[in-house]
């Protein structure tokens, strides 16, 4: 196992550099000049030379890029070109509260679709299996982006119960939790409800239930322990793709996280801070693919990377 | 085809709304009932009528022209992104899987992996910010990080029939290998591609709307379905009609692409249980 985290932690790093310099070079191409844009319109030609020699854009791309490159060596990300402030603390700053509204989307995510997949298996072709199959469909076609909006209009707006945005206490998380976590949500509870259905035509599940066990125990105690390995999987790769789910989900509810910091700073050409928050928002998705393999292996034992 | 239609209800819905989207885009001129660009401020936030159907947005634009013209760019995007991530994915992977090697490792190992490493959507997000805005770069960005899930999927079919023994007659009989991968490979791997293809519209025109939501796709006043979402969150208190008719005609097309790769999938191959990600509904 040790063996195959290290591997696997080698591996990141050409893919790390492949990134970086990727996000490097994108920024280096962009047709707009953001010294020109931060000083504004009445800026005179002396002074937008005078701070794009300040921040080293008037230097070769190169030299640039290596400069980049050892300072993320050495953990400093620049400094942010509007507030001065460095990239890294900027990004310190909002990054827990993008990881409260990943952990609660996936908290939402886990508790509706291990009831629900279970229950639609066990009702499997009855009318509430075709309700929570009609439900799930539309959760699983409807963007994030379109899901906010429409439960900010029903929950906050119709029956007053949530507040529309910002970040204060619990109540706020709600909406932006289940929009972000909605259609994994939805997937997962016909991952739930597939996984069950295959598990309960088991052997072992006839033995349980032919040793006399409550169906409560069949159910819970055995078919839904190796149920959910394959949620495992489908858990893991989700975690990822939260994050950038978390870029419009923050946007709708103005969540002061590590999305909306991202799209503000692309939209104010704040170099250091776009790469610094993209790169972030990377290597979080490429340490937690890594994990979910790790995982595997501690709930399937069958499972051995060495 | 018929017989299999009657059968599959969720098949003939998805190819149904399909059919619809493709005849809202290309007559879309002919069947807005107005100028999708023409303000009438005297409307502005206008609830569904007879007169607008759909109601009007914050500028007094009539909504249903304007989802009719958003139709015509969602399915131009999504269209084109297949097309050409299709047709560089199925080259690049399915050349690679041919020729093997280091070829393939490079491919595989160092492209593919690397930009399967960090998600789709923030490298679109990334590039159309950096290039900036417009139909042509969100294409480019959108077929950037389309092509790899082709490439992937092309790589694996061609290992798999190039060792069958039609491929090894065709080389005892001496054709070269640009004939055998061109003229025996290729073909029996377009299934599968067809498959994804249709799952793929669904994820460009999904992409698309998420771009265009952001601001960072499709430029006003162009229609677009993600632009009008992201008008219509300053309006929810005053025109929730601007929310629900883009929001469910995005559903809509999300779905019936769906449904159309599932039944594309069990069609093609009859042999298949059914098991997509739609048909169990």
């Amino acid at each position: 196992m040790l063996a195959f985290l290290v591997r696997r932690l080698l591996l990141t790093l050409p893919i790390l550099w492949i990134v970086v310099s990727l996000v490097f070079g994108l920024i280096h191409m962009v047709p707009g000049d953001p010294v020109a844009q931060m000083l504004g319109e009445g800026a005179s030609v002396a002074e937008v030379e005078g701070l794009r020699h300040d921040l080293g854009l008037d230097r070769p791309v190169l030299e640039q890029y290596r400069t980049y490159i050892t300072g993320l060596l050495r953990g400093d990300l620049g400094i942010s070109f509007r507030n001065q402030e460095t990239v890294a603390s900027a990004i310190m700053a909002r990054y827990p509260a993008t990881v409260k509204l990943a952990a609660a989307s996936m908290i939402f995510c886990i508790t509706v679709s291990v009831p629900f997949g279970v229950i639609s298996a066990m009702r499997r072709g009855l009318a509430l299996d075709r309700a929570i199959g009609f439900v799930s469909l539309f959760g699983v076609s409807l963007p994030n982006f379109a899901l906010g909006p429409l439960l900010v209009l029903f929950f906050s707006i119709a029956l007053g119960l949530l507040p529309v945005s910002g970040e204060d206490g619990f109540s706020h998380l709600i909406l932006p939790a289940i929009t972000l976590g909605g259609g994994s949500a939805a997937i997962m509870t016909r991952m739930v409800r597939g996984s069950m259905l295959e598990e309960i035509r088991q052997d072992y599940v006839r033995t349980a239930r032919a040793k006399g066990l409550t169906e409560r125990a069949v159910l819970f105690g055995h078919a839904l322990r190796n149920g959910l390995l394959p949620v495992v999987t489908l858990l893991g790769l989700n975690a990822g793709g939260l994050l950038a789910g978390a870029i419009i989900t923050e946007t709708i509810f103005s969540w002061p996280g590590l999305g909306r910091l991202t799209i503000q700073a692309i939209f104010a050409r704040d170099y250091p801070l776009a790469q610094g928050c993209i790169l972030t928002i990377a290597l979080t998705y490429i340490l937690v693919n890594l994990a979910t393999d790790v995982l595997y292996s501690v709930v399937d034992p069958r499972i051995r990377y060495d | 085809m018929t017989e299999f239609l009657r059968k599959n209800k969720l098949a003939a819905a998805g190819l149904f709304i399909v059919a619809a989207l493709t005849m809202a885009a290309l007559f879309a001129p002919w069947l807005a009932p107005y100028d999708p660009a023409d303000q009438k401020l005297m409307d502005r936030l206008q609830g569904p009528s007879w007169k607008h159907p759909f109601g009007n947005d914050e500028l007094g634009r009539d909504i249903l022209s304007r989802i009719l013209w958003g139709a015509r760019v969602s399915m131009r995007v999504g269209a084109t992104v297949v097309l050409l991530s299709g047709l560089a994915g199925v080259l690049i992977g399915g050349f690679a899987g041919y020729v093997g090697g280091k070829l393939d490792t490079l491919v595989t190992v160092v492209v593919i992996n690397s930009l399967l490493a960090f998600p789709g959507v923030l490298f679109a997000i990334a590039l159309v910010a950096f290039l900036g805005q417009g139909l042509d770069r969100l294409i480019f960005a959108l077929t950037t990080i389309g092509w790899v899930g082709y490439a992937r999927l092309a790589r694996g079919q061609v290992l798999k029939v190039k060792t069958l023994e039609f491929v090894e007659s065709a080389r005892a009989l001496g054709a070269s290998s640009m004939r055998i991968f061109a003229g025996h490979i290729l073909p029996n791997i377009v299934q599968p591609v067809l498959v994804q293809a249709s799952v793929g519209m669904a994820i460009a025109i999904l992409s698309e709307a998420s771009l265009s939501f952001l601001g960072l796709g499709i430029a006003p006043p162009t229609p677009s379905w993600g632009a009008m979402l992201n008008d219509a969150r300053n309006h929810l208190f005053d025109a929730p009609h601007m929310v629900v008719f883009p929001s469910v005609t995005l559903a809509l097309t999300v779905l019936s692409f769906n449904f159309l790769g599932d039944a594309l999938r069990d069609w093609l191959d009859p042999r298949r249980e059914s098991s997509g990600t739609m048909s169990n509904f």
